[in-house]
């Protein structure tokens, strides 16, 4: 994809790409899983050929999704580390709700509020993909007791109900954020959106002359 | 059955001893819980294992395989010391009172007459005094040394509880607690039955545990009344009806004797079958032996059966030896004296012992014609199954003929059930493939037979050319002509004393007693006689009307004799003609005659101030407590052990094992001792399937899969057994390999002061069929008999066990 | 199995409507499984493969009576032979005939997540509807007895049907039918507790003290009854349940949490919305862009 020139690169072609099998696993796990979670939403099942169908493919597109969730915390978890910036930048969450964002404290490639939604992922994937397997019945269900199995089953809806939560935020964040959605479609952001909403990225890039996503590593420490 | 299975319900104690009812006859078992339900029954178990019928019973009590007498001898002891017995029952319906010849003894575990060169008894001695008039002696207050009460007393006193518990390995509180229980059920209105099986007869002392049994019952008066009597579960669907028509090698139907060797003359015959009364106006059936005998040839060779030539005794083969039995038979082949064999709804294979004998001889053959609705695997011993059937089919030259018959569901027919009922059934389907019945194929051997003989002569065929054949289709006679033949006909008008016809020429009879000695009559088999009369198929009845309820229902079917659901009831009543038990009535005198909800096994009219016995089977009209000489090994019961037993016999050391049992050279070689084969085995069958057809049928193999053997925890510690792990047992004579099920249901007996361990063998699998292969229980079994019946020893033999691994295939 | 008229249902799995209910003066049906006449024959078993038309493998022997060793898609009832030294040393073998009880709140009913895949009757017979049912197997963390089986080749959750297509044209089920000893009734439930009464008190009149109905009432009662030789000690009846109740987790998982997972989802939607309406898109400004182009000249220069 060719980028305008001046723009920065928010996130590379492979970031995306493993980005949206994540996120699109996310969503045929969401409508399979809600399915087979309450009666009221049964009729998702019809989206995937029926019940037998739902079931059949559910633990499989969550396989797709840990193996693809894996691939992106590789890609994101350092720029994902918990700092002192996420404390004030939090501590300014008014002004950042009420798009004031001038007097928030300034913070690097992600917010605070995104590295919540990464790390919350990062947990609630694999507790459902491991409870996952335990109720995988066709493969599974011989290696374990039906009490683990109860078990196993009540915490994968409640991680699931946690993880849509989480990802509510996250599509309404990106929805919210003008300029978010492209930065993961076609993977650039002005800088005046770097400026405006990850500050210390721009300066980081603008010290090693990187366009992004990340500082060049040979280029000195990035000013303070 | 001397009862009926609904009769059951009657009783108030069941005993289920040599037998495991709810194991092999689940469906007749209904009535023992129909006993325990509505009548409050107590059900008492007396086995090795504590089995299925065990896990319903009220008492259990564990038993070494084989010393059933023991433990019953000491039961009447016990029964007589505590003087529980019916009093009057026993005094007006037994011989307890009759005395005994002088020559008769019993010492060191030898009855008088034993002669060892014949391995047998001279059993002159062993009979009544008589008087100047011929009826036996009797002394009615028991006192004289020599009436049977003083020689039962003294022949059973050495059984004390102490001796039994040594013998037997029965705990002696358990023994003590069933002694006390049956002792209850000599009050007149008390009644036990004896529920047995298999797990008595298949003894070489079977006939023995049987009347040891007989002689309890008649003791506690539970002989002819409602919920009492020696009844035998029979093993097979038709078993009752193999032996009543004569399927054995001594006898002709309806329990006729086939001649022997010392009765070249029918009046040779019939001398000994006068059947004397041997008390004062006793009656007998088998007064009428010289009418069901002519009767019988009539059927067999009509017209050529005549006055002048004896009703063609001649034709009749002769017995030069006791009996043909299934041992003597694969005896002979195995030393080349049998070499054709023709194979009709058997399967030796699996059923006859020792199998590698079985094996070996059928290899001896020229000729082999198997006639079965399954693949067995007699028809198929020649063929190498792996180690299940090591047979080499190169080294076998018999020549294998497999004629697929039809089974039961596929033509009309009756089966007689352990009630003696003759119950008709219909065909439901056609046979499969090429399958024909046994009727069919055996009337065309026949035929074939015949027109050799016609053509070219033999040596004598008078008795094939005579046989008559008068059916409608001479090539494959219909079942129902056939039940009219055994039924019979009149050949000529019959006529009563008044000169009144009763019946005219060729009309079906009504009943046996309607036979004659004179050829008028003709009659296949005397005791189905009433079977298939004027007014129609009357085991083909279907009226379940019970009156009283007391599970006869006179209506359903046809029993025989006679329509008599309960044997000697006459019995059910005291002297006067009143029963015993007043709740449970069937038959009473009424002052002109017997009535009640049963055909009298008695003169209808005969009047109780007649005194005639109630047994009118017997000459003397009482029930044996001495048998007389009509046993081959003693007039009472005496505990031997089994020919091969981890014990000495502490009774008699010298005279362990029964001495008038028969037993040939090779098979005594192929005894084992307790040295080399410490534990004793049983073997049975289980409710999953039917001997050795079921695992030919899918759900049955499913519920069954695969060959196992039962062994007792102990045992299995001792011998680092695991649970469903491969074992070997093995015999002297071959050995198995299969899972093991270690269970708490057999627990190491003291015996003798030894603890004796016992393993239990079922017997159903086989190499063919849909079960899993496995090598049969037989593989083990010794090949010796009952002294009178020649049953094999099934029950109670030597084998070793050891931990192994799964067969090579 | 059978779909029967949908009226009778009193139940249905994930269903958001009441069944209708106008035929429910049905009266409730129940099996007595009288264990103490019970002679473990396998006639049950034969006559439920026989009815129902199934056929497990040829299996193995494995160290008991059991065969079967389990239940299965193809096993729907099985013997269960236990061998057991009562207090006085004497053996006891204890045969239960193990199977679906058709619990009056069934915990496989409610577990199951496809609409109308269990039903219960009104006559109490709990029943699997193989067309609706998916194998997801939530029915076998549901069932505090262990019955429900998935079969491997279809995928359909299988267990017995209490026979409903044959109580439903007014005859007994197969296993009942086939009974030799008469073990197994079937009637009214109130005629079978009756029945039970009855037994028990034969059982106690021959020693066995604590003789009673099985009948738990974790799960509502049941619509398979055993009368027991020891109802203080269900569990030495090959594990038969002591206290069967649908697991607290199944409840939970089926019970508050689905409300409240729809709750917190719609909450976080709508706050979402609301924050929208409220505060907004968050859009970059032309002075950030502006600022940023100042940012990256500066340290252009400065390099």
């Amino acid at each position: 994809m060719t980028q305008p020139k001046g723009t920065l690169t928010r996130n590379t072609t492979a970031a995306r790409i493993n980005h949206w099998i994540t996120g699109g696993c996310f969503i045929l796990l969401l409508f399979s899983g809600l399915a087979m979670f309450h009666p009221m939403l049964f009729f998702l099942a019809e989206l995937f050929g029926g019940g037998q169908w739902t079931r059949a493919i559910h633990p499989w597109i969550g396989t797709v999704l840990m193996l693809s969730y894996a691939g992106l915390i590789v890609q994101f978890w350092r720029d994902n580390l918990l700092n002192r910036d996420d404390i004030n930048w939090m501590k300014a969450i008014d002004s950042v709700l009420a798009n004031k964002e001038e007097g928030v404290p300034e913070v690097a490639r992600f917010n605070a509020g995104q590295k919540f939604v990464f790390w919350s992922m990062a947990f609630l994937v694999p507790v459902m993909f491991i409870t996952g397997l335990v109720i995988w019945d066709v493969y599974f269900s011989a290696y374990t007791t039906i009490e683990q199995q109860r078990i196993a089953v009540l915490i994968h809806s409640l991680a699931a109900i946690a993880a849509i939560i989480v990802w509510i935020i996250h599509v309404y964040a990106a929805i919210w954020v003008r300029g978010s959605m492209r930065a993961m479609t076609q993977g650039y952001v002005t800088p005046g959106w770097a400026w405006r909403h990850h500050r210390k990225w721009l300066r980081r890039l603008a010290a090693t002359g990187s366009t992004g996503p990340r500082p060049r590593a040979d280029r000195g420490p990035a000013p303070r | 059955m001397t009862n009926t299975w609904q009769d059951i319900k009657n009783a108030n104690v069941i005993v289920v001893m040599g037998g495991n009812a709810a194991e092999a006859h689940p469906c007749g078992f209904k009535w023992v819980v129909e006993a325990k339900i509505e009548n409050g029954a107590k059900l008492l178990v007396i086995d090795p294992r504590y089995t299925r019928t065990a896990s319903v019973a009220d008492v259990y009590a564990p038993i070494r395989p084989g010393t059933d007498i023991a433990f019953l001898n000491g039961l009447i002891r016990y029964l007589l010391e505590k003087d529980a017995i019916q009093h009057d029952y026993v005094r007006a319906y037994t011989n307890a009172s009759l005395l005994v010849k002088e020559g008769f003894g019993f010492e060191d575990g030898l009855f008088s007459g034993y002669r060892e060169e014949i391995n047998g008894y001279d059993r002159s001695d062993w009979d009544y005094e008589l008087d100047e008039q011929g009826f036996a002696k009797a002394d009615d207050t028991w006192q004289h040394p020599r009436c049977v009460m003083r020689l039962l007393r003294n022949h059973v006193d050495r059984y004390t509880p102490e001796t039994v518990s040594r013998i037997c390995g029965t705990p002696q509180d358990k023994y003590l607690q069933i002694c006390e229980l049956f002792a209850g059920t000599a009050a007149p209105d008390k009644a036990l039955t004896s529920l047995f099986a298999l797990g008595w007869t298949q003894h070489s002392v079977g006939s023995q545990n049987i009347r040891a049994m007989a002689m309890v019952q008649l003791l506690l008066g539970n002989i002819g009344v409602a919920g009492g009597g020696m009844n035998a579960l029979r093993g097979h669907s038709n078993i009752q009806g193999l032996t009543d028509v004569g399927l054995l090698s001594e006898l002709m139907p309806g329990y006729l004797r086939l001649p022997t060797d010392a009765e070249p003359t029918f009046e040779d015959y019939m001398k000994t079958r006068q059947f004397k009364p041997l008390r004062p106006g006793q009656t007998s059936y088998w007064q009428n032996y010289r009418k069901f005998f002519v009767s019988f040839q009539k059927a067999i060779y009509g017209d050529a059966a005549r006055a002048d030539n004896d009703w063609s005794y001649d034709w009749l083969p002769k017995l030069d030896v006791p009996l043909y039995d299934i041992i003597r038979a694969f005896e002979m082949m195995a030393n080349g004296q049998m070499n054709g064999y023709i194979c009709q709804g058997f399967n030796p294979m699996q059923a006859f012992p020792d199998r590698g004998k079985t094996r070996r001889a059928l290899g001896k053959l020229k000729f082999l014609v198997t006639m079965d609705p399954l693949d067995t695997e007699t028809s198929r011993f020649w063929e190498n199954f792996g180690p299940q059937n090591p047979s080499d089919p190169a080294a076998i030259q018999t020549e294998v003929f497999q004629l697929p018959t039809s089974c039961f569901a596929e033509e009309n027919g009756s089966l007689v059930n352990s009630s003696r009922w003759l119950q008709w059934h219909w065909k439901a389907a056609d046979p499969p493939g090429q399958a024909r019945s046994d009727i069919w194929i055996m009337t065309g051997l026949c035929h074939r037979l015949r027109e050799m003989y016609r053509k070219e002569g033999g040596a004598f065929p008078d008795p094939i050319l005579n046989l008559t054949w008068n059916y409608t289709d001479p090539a494959n006679p219909d079942p129902e002509e056939l039940a009219k033949e055994m039924n019979g006909r009149a050949l000529a008008d019959l006529k009563d004393s008044n000169g009144a016809v009763t019946a005219h020429a060729g009309q079906l009879l009504e009943g046996f007693a309607q036979l004659r000695d004179d050829g008028t009559t003709a009659s296949g088999c005397w005791i189905f006689s009433g079977c298939f009369t004027e007014k129609g198929n009357q085991m083909a009845r279907r009226d379940a009307t019970d009156p009283r309820e007391q599970g006869l229902a006179p209506n359903w079917a046809w029993a025989w004799p006679a329509n008599r659901r309960i044997l000697y009831n006459r019995a059910s009543a005291d002297a006067a003609g009143k029963a015993w038990n007043p709740e449970k009535p069937i038959i009473q005198w009424n002052g002109s005659r017997w009535v009640g909800i049963d055909v009298p096994d008695y003169g209808p009219t005969t009047k109780p101030s007649d005194a005639v016995g109630p047994f009118i089977m017997n000459a003397e009209g009482v029930g044996r407590l001495f048998a007389r000489d009509q046993m081959a090994d003693g007039p009472f019961p005496e505990h031997y052990e089994p020919f091969e037993s981890p014990s000495e016999n502490v009774l008699h050391p010298k005279v362990r094992s029964n001495p008038a049992a028969r037993v040939f050279a090779d098979d005594r070689a192929a005894f084992g001792t307790a040295k080399e084969f410490p534990y004793v085995a049983t073997t049975y069958r289980l409710t999953e399937h039917f001997h050795f057809w079921t695992k030919h049928a899918l759900i049955n193999a499913i519920l069954q899969p695969e060959e196992f053997v039962e062994i007792g925890e102990v045992l299995a510690r001792q011998k680092g057994i695991e649970q469903g792990g491969w074992v070997r047992v093995a015999s002297k004579r071959g050995a198995i390999v299969c899972k093991a099920y270690v269970t708490k249901r057999i627990r190491p007996l003291e015996v003798n002061g030894k603890p004796t361990h016992v393993i239990g063998v079922p017997l159903h699998w086989g190499f063919t069929g849909q079960a899993r292969k496995g090598y049969g229980a037989n593989t083990l079994t010794p090949s010796v008999g009952d002294a009178n019946s020649q049953t094999p020893e099934f029950k109670a033999f030597l084998v070793n066990v050891e931990k192994a691994h799964a067969p090579k295939e | 199995m059978a779909d029967l008229q949908s009226q009778n249902y009193i139940r249905r799995s994930a269903s958001t409507l009441t069944p209708p209910s106008v035929r429910d003066h049905e009266q409730e049906v129940a099996k007595l499984i009288d264990v103490s006449r019970c002679i473990g024959c396998k006639a049950c078993q034969a006559a439920c493969m026989e009815w129902n038309n199934l056929r497990d493998e040829i299996g193995h022997f494995e160290g008991s009576y059991d065969n079967p060793a389990d239940l299965s898609p193809s096993t729907w009832t099985l013997m269960r032979f236990a061998e057991w030294e009562n207090d006085k040393g004497d053996l006891e073998w204890l045969i239960r005939k193990d199977g679906c009880m058709h619990c009056e709140d069934p915990g496989c009913l409610k577990a199951c997540p496809a609409p109308g895949a269990i039903v219960q009757y009104a006559n109490g017979i709990v029943d699997f509807i193989s067309e609706n049912c998916i194998g997801c197997g939530y029915c076998v963390k549901g069932c505090p007895f262990d019955i429900p089986r998935i079969s491997q080749v279809d995928h359909k959750s299988y267990k017995c049907t209490l026979c409903s297509d044959r109580v439903a044209v007014g005859l007994e089920p197969a296993c009942v039918k086939a009974c030799p000893t008469g073990a197994i009734m079937f009637g009214t439930k109130a005629d079978m507790k009756t029945w039970a009464e009855e037994r028990v008190v034969d059982l106690k009149s021959r020693g066995f003290s604590n003789a009673g109905l099985y009948d738990p009432s974790g799960v509502g009662g049941t619509h398979v009854m055993y009368v027991l030789h020891h109802a203080d000690k269900p569990s030495i009846y090959a594990g038969l349940p002591d206290n069967p109740r649908i697991s607290i987790l199944v409840d939970l998982w089926k019970g508050i949490v689905k409300p409240l997972a729809l709750a917190g989802i719609a909450f976080t939607a709508v706050t979402a919305f609301f924050h929208w309406i409220v505060a907004g898109p968050n859009e970059v400004q032309p002075e950030d862009e502006a600022n940023a182009q100042r940012l990256l000249r500066k340290t252009d220069d400065s390099r």
